[in-house]
């Protein structure tokens, strides 16, 4: 971006790097886009039973300009595609794109000419999720992994060069981990 | 010793003291608020709500106010670049400057100088605050023209029309305040309260006052600007980043101004609510004001999260309705009643006894005449379709259903039968063999 860039590699720099990267993951909203059947998947990954709330993430925004994670949920097809695009495009960096589906993340059962065969020939995406369609669960596995993946972000080229030395990664959430209270 | 005369002779550094607190105090509250309505509109939903972000989910605002300050700031090419700048300003500030001559608490005493909580006291104050909301709809309907697109432009048009209809019912409201205190400074208006709340007095201007706020502010059931399901996000679409952070600070400070302003107005302001002063003179220290103050505003502030919660959106036309024909004219009247019960109190002709007296003769009989009102007519649709009878082809309701006709056998052309050929698959055998 500029400046980080030349800074030397400190305990300042990590610092900064670990609250923006926070700041990432604990505040990513969504944006308002479903395609087919995940969709209802993903809505009720936002109800009373899954609750994306605990995350900070039942803000769907419905403008991408305050988006900051696109979850295409479900089939794209050749004529949504420049659309898929455009939203993309219309989101400010940092952005993340969770493929959720078999269908999104490679065609799926639609081997025909009418459907994308995967959206990753359309956008760059951070995350696959299997599932057709994927359970709520998955979905929230998918997306804890997506915050993990966030908190390894590197802040510049210099960090970045380090964090591949040290090989160093966050501990990823198994999804069987129990956060309610023990009766 | 009025409060003007209290505040006229604060140093500089108070002043700077008290004006760093209402900011403070206005941006913690934005973050309370924030993360309060999340979990309370959850709850309301049968939801944990944020739980995640800091202890207990408190840390989620700041968590999403700074993502936000991290975030690329796109500026659209049609967008007009100084105005598209300009536009949160313009909402943000004065959102902060209403709150200024809202009186948060009593008479007190910071290191040695007596003092009131209280930034200024100003003669007009409750016009401050209405003219401060006015300015910041400049900022809204800037936004919506210099984003370059019609979604944000059509939302700044709503917006503007509808804090301009609900501020005259807003207004209005505040006029029986005003005639009961004999003043429009706020901390005249509090102490008007000693005996009796407005909210008694007043019930009709305090509803009317209510349901304006709620407009005013453009809170949900009257979001029209920001309609997600008409306007994507009404004005502030095109904005992100730390511009769309601005709109969301102005939009909940404004909400803590006008909770704070209906405290000030009809709930006593500072004023310890129940006759609890009676119990223990302490309650009646001007910090302890502070306290009662913020009680009072956070109850407003909750009936904005209830109606949230429980109120699903108006149409347009049904909420210009709602503000034109009914808030303004009630608020009319209401103010010309309140005159006349005024002027009749004061003239000294009647007795207390003998004005209630009349005023129950008066009301009694309004009653009466209402209900010699007719009632009002049904109207008839001329395009409605009639159920039987008329030109147009429906079938009557006592239609009995025609008897079907006897059955004819079919005439089968009599051939010869011949055997089907005899195949080796078991599929092939369906028919008659």
């Amino acid at each position: 971006m500029g400046l980080e860039e030349k800074l030397p590699n400190g305990i300042l720099l990590t610092s900064v790097e670990k609250l923006v990267n926070w700041t990432r993951k604990s505040s990513l909203w969504p944006a308002t886009f479903g395609l087919a059947c995940c969709a209802i998947e993903m809505m009720t990954t936002g109800g009373p039973r899954y609750d994306l709330a605990r995350f900070g993430m039942e803000v769907f925004r419905a403008s991408p300009r305050q988006a900051d994670l696109m979850i295409v949920a479900g089939r794209v097809t050749n004529k949504m595609a420049p659309v898929l695009r455009q939203i993309y495009d219309q989101m400010p960096e940092p952005r993340w794109v969770l493929a959720m589906g078999v269908c999104a993340s490679t065609g799926g059962m639609f081997n025909n000419y009418a459907v994308v065969q995967g959206v990753d020939h359309v956008v760059p995406v951070d995350m696959y999720l299997p599932g057709c369609p994927p359970r709520p669960e998955m979905l929230i596995d998918a997306i804890l992994k997506i915050h993990a993946k966030i908190m390894d972000e590197p802040l510049g080229a210099a960090r970045a060069a380090a964090l591949l030395e040290s090989g160093a990664s966050t501990d990823l959430m198994p999804s069987s981990e129990r956060f309610a209270k023990k009766k | 010793m009025t409060t003007a005369e209290l505040l006229a002779d604060d140093p500089i550094w108070l002043i700077l003291i008290k004006v760093v607190g209402i900011f403070a105090f206005l941006v913690v509250m934005t973050l309370f608020m924030i993360n309060w309505e999340r979990k309370v509109v959850a709850r309301m939903q049968q939801r944990p709500g944020p739980n995640r972000v800091g202890p207990n989910g408190w840390l989620q605002s700041l968590a999403d106010g700074l993502k936000l300050a991290f975030k690329e700031d796109i500026r659209p090419v049609l967008a007009d670049k100084w105005v598209f700048f300009l536009a949160p300003v313009i909402s943000c500030i004065p959102a902060f400057v209403a709150f200024s001559v809202i009186p948060i608490g009593g008479e007190v005493s910071i290191f040695g100088e007596r003092t009131a909580l209280q930034l200024v006291d100003l003669p007009v104050g409750v016009l401050v605050v209405l003219a401060c909301s006015s300015v910041g709809v400049y900022g809204i309907v800037l936004s919506g023209w210099a984003s370059g697109s019609p979604y944000p432009l059509l939302g700044a048009l709503r917006s503007a029309a509808q804090v301009i209809s609900y501020e005259i019912a807003m207004g209005l409201s505040i006029v029986g305040v005003v005639m009961f205190s004999h003043s429009m400074s706020t901390s005249d208006i509090v102490k008007a309260q000693g005996n009796l709340w407005f909210v008694v007095l007043l019930f009709p201007s305090f509803a009317i006052y209510v349901i304006s706020m709620v407009g005013e502010t453009n809170r949900a059931p009257f979001d029209l600007p920001e309609a997600e399901s008409e306007l994507v996000g009404g004005f502030h679409t095109e904005y992100s980043s730390l511009k769309f952070a601005l709109f969301f600070l102005a939009e909940y400070v404004n909400m803590v101004t006008v909770s704070a302003l209906a405290s000030t107005l009809f709930l006593g302001g500072y004023q310890t609510p129940f006759g609890l002063g009676s119990l223990w003179s302490g309650f009646d220290n001007g910090w302890f004001g502070l306290v009662w103050f913020v009680a009072k505003t956070l109850f407003f502030l909750f009936v904005f999260i209830w109606l949230r919660g429980t109120l699903p959106r108006m149409r347009y036309d049904q909420f210009m309705r709602l503000g034109w024909k009914v808030l303004v004219p009630i608020s009319l009247v209401w103010i010309v009643a309140v005159a006349l019960v005024r002027a009749l109190n004061n003239s000294g002709e009647f007795s207390q006894q003998q004005f209630l007296i009349i005023l129950g003769v008066v009301l009694g009989v309004l009653v009466l005449l209402s209900l010699l009102l007719p009632d009002r007519k049904v109207e008839e649709d001329p395009n409605a379709v009639p159920i039987t009878g008329g030109g147009f082809p429906v079938p009557p309701l006592d239609l009995e259903v025609p008897k079907a006709p006897t059955r004819r056998t079919p005439v089968v052309a009599n051939l010869p039968k011949e055997p089907v050929a005899v195949t080796a698959s078991k599929e092939a055998s369906d028919g008659d063999v």
